[in-house]
């Protein structure tokens, strides 16, 4: 946010915070380092407020859980901030000159009383006002959150409208206080930071609008960098079905089976010219792939560094040979481009990084002697006297605040883009648990008494009324697709919310269910809001029972 | 925080009435309401309000030991969703506590005291007519209605043999019934009604000498108006006249030091907490009397509840506490009554609450139950208990007056300590201390049981001899001699016939290598089987050992198993190795235990060993 993408508060700011809420996520299963970080914090005394259509085992921690419905954020957002300015809780000094924008904001918050927050969200008008309240009262608050902010049709939206709550409430910049996106695997953030991002170079620097950055790397690669952004993935999919992408090189990710509305995805795939597909493990995707280049686990089988969602760069070490033919990532990007005509050599991780460090100038104090030394180094860390940033934007506590002012946004509250209605009455929202890991390409490949397999999990209410029972196998479907799968009666989700994970995709392919309704600013898919309906299967069907377990290309 | 709770086992509606008695009605279905009413698919509390209620798991599973009989897997899950604690947690403090059970038992159980002072008086008999009669302990009765168990000593060894009678149920009654004879225990097993509880005469009663006993058997201790008619609440009064430091200035004058053991400077100890900066601060009464052979603090309580509770009331008024917390043995169902209704009367008469007497000190009582736990009446496993945990002491430092009760400043005192304070304060620290000796100032209330005619709850002044009190409980009866006496308790040491004259002091009984502990005095004559008795002791501190330090959790079964040996004449490498390695269990008890417990495990065991030659060369 304004800028660079990452978490602003450091883990150590989680154990010593007063306030957290934590909005769409269930950290306790699928952040569980963080959690312990965050449990430090509410053991010394931190309140929490689990923001969560789901009564999760993350929310069972919380002081208070807000169930909100599906996809109503931006209106609890609205409803929490319209209170907070007439309680006068506004932080007025912090928003006179750090801030912009917020004349109109306050205007736009205005009709979201706390009647209307309830109207629009479920949960309680007083609730909602409790809230409001602790948030902006506490002297130091953080906002945390993961995909159920960002896996929604209106996911920037989202992130503004809890970017908002922390400009009212100057919960920003301040040590204990921040945003924080939580990061879903060891070095999404690294991603992020390395450039892995159609928009921007290399340490958040933007490919279009900053022309001396750019020139800088054209400088040091020898070569033009085409001023325009590139597609994101959701785009990539689009050009594909404009059949203006044909050919695709997919790096560690298991497209086939991780989109929303995957029929279609498959259906793209296997239309293109070539795919080639890097992993570690033979996933769906490689399956489908012309060309497969087995690469190394970054975690043992090579060097390098990973960033973790406090911005903390860490370094990693090889501890082990690859088996077989696999080989290093960047040693396979390295031969590519010498057969593709250009020799870049074959250079060391630590020659790779020093490269960044003199293109990147959040990264340039960052050299592997010092990563070393200090167990790793926090951006922006411009130079080798520079301790690392333990939270962003203290900037904006200046005065006269430094650089830009933030801006307050505009965000308008927009129902799930898929309604219910008396054919899809239920509403379906998707997610991780504790002991898999997204399509189980890894964590389905050893035995655990924790896998449970998948299943449609519905309050006792739906199951009482459908007429199904405990282990039942029964048939979700969605507009898109339809799949098979057991009940599991879960008496911490209400009447008309159901939970899936895509954790078991050869069995249960939940994503045959998803919408690709799909953000245009972030490309992020609405996973967290579908309308399915749930029908019992014909006794002949029932007999067959075990079709559950059979692959999903038999189910067309 | 994320709960799994045992799985097939909800409770029953009974269940659920007993924990609403007790918990009030459930705030939401998140925590055992019904389903999903009103808000509750939309939001939850939970939390720190929730974790909170922690201090209550210990009146909830009494509240279903009481009304059931035992504490049920569903009930169990019941009692984890109302106060958010994962039943693996709460199963292990249930498990801790020996009057609680968690598997089925009929809702009529008699317990029999096994004890050291009982076994004075044929409880061993009892039992064997009861096991010949109406079977072992833990049989059920023909319609599974009842049970018997063995008890350790229940605080009734004046009027020995006790038993304690619990009735689970609607209306649960629990009383101790002493001195009871088999067909008494019998009849109770049948079904028979309870008789009614034992009356407390102290032996001394209206001597006007006394002063912790003065209203004892004098004033009804119903009654507040009997109460102040014999100078109750005269203190408090003065309490405040004097203010918080004047009452401070007083109690380190008297030199009162504690009456639990360990014999602690209570001024000092007050001062400590009324000077942290923490608040808030806790008063912690330890009526957990459970010493084998103790039974004054019980007279106390019973006899003149009031005084307990404005003791409290002024002890929280120079430290600074608003809330105190009366931790009672479990065993002691009259006690309970009689505080309870003593609080209700000096709360309904403006002693207890909201500005008490009109001074703008507010000040309450909660009253606890133990649930059959000797270590609970350790100063940290007291507040381990009270915040609902198993009972296991802590480490120390940080001492109480630091780090206490729920982590704050915290002033605990025995019953007997508290009720002195009402003298100090009501004439003054230096003429308090003007009685007795320079070490040990005041009168000390000593327990006589055993083999003596008038055994009971005595008041000495601290100065006179053994021999002085046994003389005033009349002696040995019955043309017996004296073999020895336990002072003490299990957690003491024997003196032999020729160490009458030792002074009934701190320092007198210090020099004489033992203890007055909590008050214990138990005789025994020349008929009691003393390696037996002290296999006894051994197996009592055995059952007892909270198990958390392994000296004392391997030492006391090591021990037991040496007096076994010895006793049935099988010695394992001889009389004298046998010896040496209780002394060097002993010791290692004594260096490596945190608490009291484990290093006194061994006291009275040694002392029997070493001063009257219980095993002498040759005898096996």
């Amino acid at each position: 946010m304004f800028g660079a993408g990452g978490g602003t508060s450091s883990y150590r700011e989680m154990e010593e915070t007063d306030v957290i809420l934590l909005w769409g996520s269930n950290a306790r299963e699928t952040h569980p380092i963080i959690f312990h970080h965050l449990l430090k914090g509410v053991r010394n005394g931190a309140r929490l407020y689990a923001i969560d259509p789901r009564r999760t085992t993350s929310a069972r921690w919380a002081d208070r859980w807000l169930g909100l419905d599906v996809g109503s954020d931006v209106a609890l957002s609205n409803a929490m901030a319209r209170e907070i300015i007439h309680a006068g809780l506004v932080n007025r000094p912090f928003v006179d000159r750090a801030t912009e924008g917020f004349g109109e904001y306050a205007a736009s918050v205005e009709p979201f009383t706390l009647a209307e927050g309830e109207r629009l969200t479920g949960v309680p008008a007083e609730v909602i006002g409790e809230t409001a309240h602790a948030f902006a009262r506490a002297d130091r608050a953080m906002i945390c959150w993961t995909l159920g902010i960002t896996e929604h049709a209106n996911a920037v939206d989202n992130v503004l409208a809890l970017i908002n709550l922390a400009l009212l409430t100057g919960h920003v910049g301040r040590y204990g206080s921040g945003l924080n996106p939580l990061r879903g695997q060891n070095n999404v953030q690294g991603g992020g930071d390395m450039g892995a991002i159609p928009n921007k170079l290399p340490g958040f620097q933007d490919i279009e609008r900053d022309e001396e950055a750019r020139a800088r790397f054209e400088a040091a690669y020898g070569a033009p960098v085409p001023p325009h952004y590139g597609w994101h993935l959701t785009q990539m999919f689009h050009a594909m079905e404009r059949g203006e992408l044909k050919t695709v090189y997919v790096i560690g990710e298991n497209p086939a089976q991780s989109e929303a509305d995957v029929n279609r995805t498959r259906r793209l795939l296997a239309e293109l010219d070539l795919l080639v597909v890097q992993d570690i493990v033979m996933t769906r995707t490689a399956e489908m792939a012309d060309v497969v280049l087995p690469s190394t686990a970054s975690w043992c089988e090579a060097e390098g560094t990973v960033t973790n969602s406090e911005r903390r760069v860490q370094r990693v070490r090889k501890a082990l040979d690859p088996p077989g033919d696999a080989r290093d990532d960047m040693w396979i990007l390295c031969e590519l481009a010498r057969r593709l005509g250009h020799d870049w050599g074959h250079p060391t991780a630590e020659e790779a990084w020093d490269e960044l460090r003199s293109l990147s100038p959040m990264h340039a104090g960052m050299g592997y002697d010092r990563l070393d030394a200090l167990r790793g180094l926090r951006w922006p860390c411009p130079d080798e006297d520079h301790p690392g940033a333990v939270f962003l934007h203290e900037r904006l506590w200046a005065d006269p605040v430094e650089g830009p002012r933030a801006p307050f946004s505009v965000v308008e509250a927009k129902p799930p883009f898929e309604a219910l209605d008396a054919d899809y009455p239920i509403r379906l929202t998707t997610g991780r648990r504790l002991e898999s890991y997204n399509t189980g390409a890894q964590s389905n490949r050893y035995r655990s008494p924790l896998h449970r397999g998948e299943a449609l999990e519905l309050s006792p209410e739906d199951v009482e009324r459908l007429e199904v029972s405990e282990g039942e196998v029964v048939r979700v479907s969605s507009r898109r697709g339809s799949v098979e799968a057991p009940v599991r009666v879960d008496d911490s989700l209400r009447a008309g919310l159901a939970f899936m994970s895509f954790h078991f995709p050869d069995d249960v392919d939940t994503n045959q269910l998803t919408i690709d309704a799909t953000d245009p600013k972030s490309g992020t898919a609405e996973f967290k809001a579908a309308a399915i309906r749930v029908d019992r299967l014909e006794p002949a069907e029932r007999e067959a029972g075990e079709s559950v377990r059979e692959p999903a290309e038999a189910r067309g | 925080m994320d709960l799994r709770f045992i799985a097939d086992a909800e409770p029953t509606a009974s269940e659920r009435a007993a924990l609403d008695d007790v918990l009030g009605p459930p705030g939401s279905s998140w925590e055992g309401g019904a389903r999903l009413t009103g808000a509750d698919g939309n939001t939850a509390a939970g939390g720190h309000t929730a974790r909170a209620q922690r201090h209550l798991l210990l009146p909830a599973l009494w509240a279903l030991q009481e009304r059931i009989g035992w504490i049920s897997p569903g009930g169990l899950n019941e009692i984890c969703r109302r106060l958010t604690i994962p039943p693996a947690d709460a199963y292990g403090v249930a498990s801790f506590y020996a009057l609680l059970a968690l598997e089925p038992r009929p809702p009529r159980v008699v317990h029999v005291c096994e004890d050291v002072a009982c076994r004075c008086h044929g409880s061993q008999e009892l039992i064997a007519q009861l096991e010949e009669r109406f079977g072992p302990e833990g049989e059920l009765s023909d319609d599974g209605s009842a049970t018997w168990y063995r008890s350790p000593c229940l605080g009734q060894c004046d009027r020995a043999p006790a038993a304690l009678v619990s009735v689970a149920g609607n209306e649960p009654l629990d009383r101790a019934q002493a001195p009871v004879t088999a067909a008494a225990v019998l009849d109770l097993l049948a079904g028979g009604e309870p008789g009614p509880s034992p009356a407390a005469p102290v032996p001394q009663a209206g001597d006007p000498s006394l002063r912790l006993l003065r209203r004892v058997g004098v004033a009804d201790p119903a009654s507040i108006d009997d109460y102040r008619a014999h100078g109750g609440y005269a203190a408090l009064r003065r309490a405040f006249e004097l203010g918080p430091e004047g009452v401070l200035r007083e109690v380190k004058d008297s030199k009162l030091v504690g009456r639990g053991g360990a014999a602690f400077p209570t001024g000092v100890k007050w001062e400590a907490v009324a000077r942290q900066p923490a608040r808030p601060h806790y008063l912690v009464c330890n009526a957990d009397e459970s010493e084998p052979g103790t039974f004054k603090d019980r007279e106390l309580m019973e006899g003149d509840p009031f005084a307990v509770i404005e003791a409290m009331t002024i002890a929280a008024y120079a430290t600074g506490c608003e809330l105190g917390y009366l931790y009672l043995r479990g065993e002691y169902p009259e006690a309970q009554h009689a505080l309870e209704h003593a609080r209700a009367e000096a709360r309904s008469r403006g002693f207890l609450g909201e500005n008490v007497m009109g001074e703008g000190f507010s000040f309450d009582v909660e009253i606890r139950r133990g649930a059959g736990a000797y270590i609970c009446g350790e100063e940290t496993a007291i507040f381990e208990s009270i915040e609902g945990k198993r009972g296991e002491p802590r480490n120390k430092p940080p001492f109480p007056v630091e780090v206490g009760l729920f982590g704050k400043p915290t002033v605990v005192n025995n019953v007997e300590t508290l009720v002195n304070v009402l003298d100090v304060v009501l004439g003054s620290g230096p003429a308090f201390a003007a009685v007795g000796t320079e070490g040990s100032t005041g009168s000390k209330l000593l327990c006589l049981s055993g083999h003596v005619a008038r055994p009971g709850t005595y008041e000495v002044r601290f100065g006179a001899t053994l021999r002085d009190l046994l003389d005033l409980a009349g002696g040995v009866p019955g043309g017996r001699h004296l073999q020895a006496v336990l002072m003490g308790g299990a957690a003491g040491g024997f003196l032999g016939p020729d160490d009458l004259d030792v002074a009934l002091t701190f320092e007198g009984a210090r020099a004489a290598g033992t203890t007055l502990g909590s008050g214990v005095v138990l005789v025994l004559d020349d008929t009691v089987d003393l390696p037996r008795l002290l296999q006894r002791i051994a197996a009592f501190f055995r059952d007892e050992s909270c198990g958390q330090c392994v000296p004392c959790r391997v030492g006391t079964v090591r021990q037991e198993e040496a007096l076994a040996r010895l006793v049935a004449g099988e010695p394992l490498g001889g009389l004298e190795t046998e010896l040496a390695l209780i002394a060097e269990v002993g010791q290692c008890m004594r260096d490596a235990s945190i608490c009291g417990l484990g290093q006194t495990a061994s006291s009275a065991v040694e002392s029997a060993i070493l001063r009257l030659d219980v095993f002498p060369a040759g005898r096996s």
